[in-house]
């Protein structure tokens, strides 16, 4: 079973339909600490802000067990978006500390680059360059575009987590994997026959 | 750097796709569901369904609509047309919708914006205005004035300055629909698009009267438009979205490649 995390954020429903669509239809939306614990595959996706995020993560005891029961334990673990920003030590958004799976930290993009402006959030579909091979990667071209909805990007302080980058203003880094854990900045669950390879791709992983 | 967006825009009448030229003499042509999965398999960056009959007792069919839709495309879409609360857009977003557009029942209700980024967060809540060009005058300094209920009824508002109002009030991105250009094919108002883009920090979207490859450009680059919004010069088949793209990437603007994989499991 996959279990997609329930934190009381937008955006789940879509990552199961997608997941649905791709034929992996053994998979619940929960909030269950025991269904975490027991699901093969876990998938912490979303929208949302760090702050308000990881005090859901912690009201509902899911902190803990992300870290020690799924991170940890070995279980393929994918974060999307925010579930990427959580992952790291601290993020600038909201000043939170966070779930310090991955070291390092988020940062905002800033609102110029050489005193022309940046719109932030950086809202639509930006290239990819996959800087490390990854299985989850499989039979996706180097520079295909994902969709991305952010205002703030994490900084692995170990740059070999980094497995793929992109550019907004500054190069940030757009995927990351460590062992059982991967994660991208962006929402794969809507970035068209890309994303769903990548969803695909995770769902396949070996155990 | 971000591609450009091209959005193609579906008018849904009682769960039928139509599109107004000028907002009257609708023609069907065809099936949203249909239509969505069709044009994301061309390689649409992005949908938006506007829902141009909404009442509360035809909102069911929608809703359903949008449920089909997010089944089968996976790729941004947002849904506006009648959303006047909090309640209605939670009922959009959660059939599946990335984003919900407010119009009209954002100009008589601006907190709806505020309120709703506060519930959803602002990158679920589209701004969207209709605009047309009524002469500068002291109150009106851009000349463009805010209309709504389809065209029908001035604000006296300001689009420069109700932009500004939106962003401020949390919108996180802006669509200018002009009611000059919208159904004639002669181009995206570039002057009010640009001006406004300009001026804000959060994406704009380009709406009303593509009807040539080159309007497209125009609006990227002339129109510093972040996206997009094309309806008639693809629903008649005139100018496919593969096409536009080779245009567009021929003339320097940065899209997307449209892929397509084999995913094992179907």
């Amino acid at each position: 079973m996959i279990a997609i995390v329930d934190y009381r954020a937008g955006n789940l429903t879509s990552v199961k339909r997608a997941l649905e669509h791709l034929g992996h239809r053994e998979c619940e939306i929960t909030d269950s600490a025991a269904k975490i614990r027991a699901a093969d595959r876990v998938i912490l996706p979303g929208v949302g802000a760090a702050g308000a995020t990881m005090e859901n993560l912690r009201a509902l005891g899911l902190a803990e067990v992300l870290k020690r029961d799924v991170a940890m334990a070995g279980k393929p673990f994918l974060g999307i978006c925010i579930g990427i920003q959580v992952l790291f030590d601290r993020s600038e958004e909201d000043c939170a500390a966070c779930l310090g799976i991955i070291a390092g930290e988020v940062r905002r993009y800033p609102s110029s680059i050489d005193g022309r402006p940046l719109k932030v959030p950086q809202i639509g579909w930006n290239r990819v360059r996959q800087v490390r091979p990854h299985p989850i990667f499989a039979g996706v071209p180097d520079g295909a575009h994902f969709y991305f909805v952010n205002s703030y990007y994490p900084v692995p302080a170990d740059s070999s987590a980094i497995i793929a980058e992109s550019d907004y203003g500054v190069p940030f880094t757009a995927a990351i994997a460590r062992k059982n854990v991967i994660a991208t900045q962006f929402h794969l669950e809507k970035s068209g026959a890309a994303g769903l390879k990548l969803l695909d791709n995770f769902c396949r992983l070996a155990c | 750097m971000l591609a450009k967006r091209i959005i193609p825009c579906l008018d849904v009448r009682a769960g039928k796709v139509t599109k107004g030229i000028r907002f009257l003499e609708n023609v069907d042509v065809g099936d949203p569901v249909a239509m969505a999965r069709y044009y994301y398999e061309q390689g649409a960056d992005e949908l938006v369904f506007y829902d141009i009959t909404a009442s509360n007792e035809r909102r069911g069919i929608m809703l359903e609509v949008v449920d089909a839709v997010a089944r089968e495309i996976f790729i941004p879409f947002s849904v506006g047309g009648g959303l006047r609360s909090l309640e209605d857009m939670r009922a959009v977003l959660l059939a599946g919708a990335e984003k919900v557009s407010i119009d009209s029942g954002a100009v008589r209700n601006p907190a709806i914006i505020s309120e709703g980024a506060r519930a959803f967060g602002s990158q679920c809540i589209v701004l969207s205005m209709q605009v047309k060009w009524t002469g500068v005058r002291p109150e009106l300094p851009s000349g463009y004035e805010v209309v709504i209920d389809g065209g029908r009824v001035f604000t006296g508002r300001d689009a420069v300055e109700w932009a500004h109002e939106g962003e401020r009030l949390g919108a996180g991105e802006l669509v200018i629909n002009s009611i000059d250009r919208d159904g004639t094919k002669s181009g995206y108002d570039l002057e009010i698009t640009r001006r406004i883009s300009e001026s804000v920090s959060i994406p704009v979207v380009a709406s009303g009267g593509a009807g040539s490859p080159d309007h497209l450009r125009d609006a990227f680059t002339r129109g510093a438009a972040d996206a997009a919004i094309v309806a008639s010069i693809v629903h008649y088949g005139e100018y496919p979205i593969p096409e536009l793209k080779r245009y567009l990437r021929a003339a320097g603007v940065e899209v997307r490649d449209a892929i397509t994989l084999e995913t094992a499991a179907k």
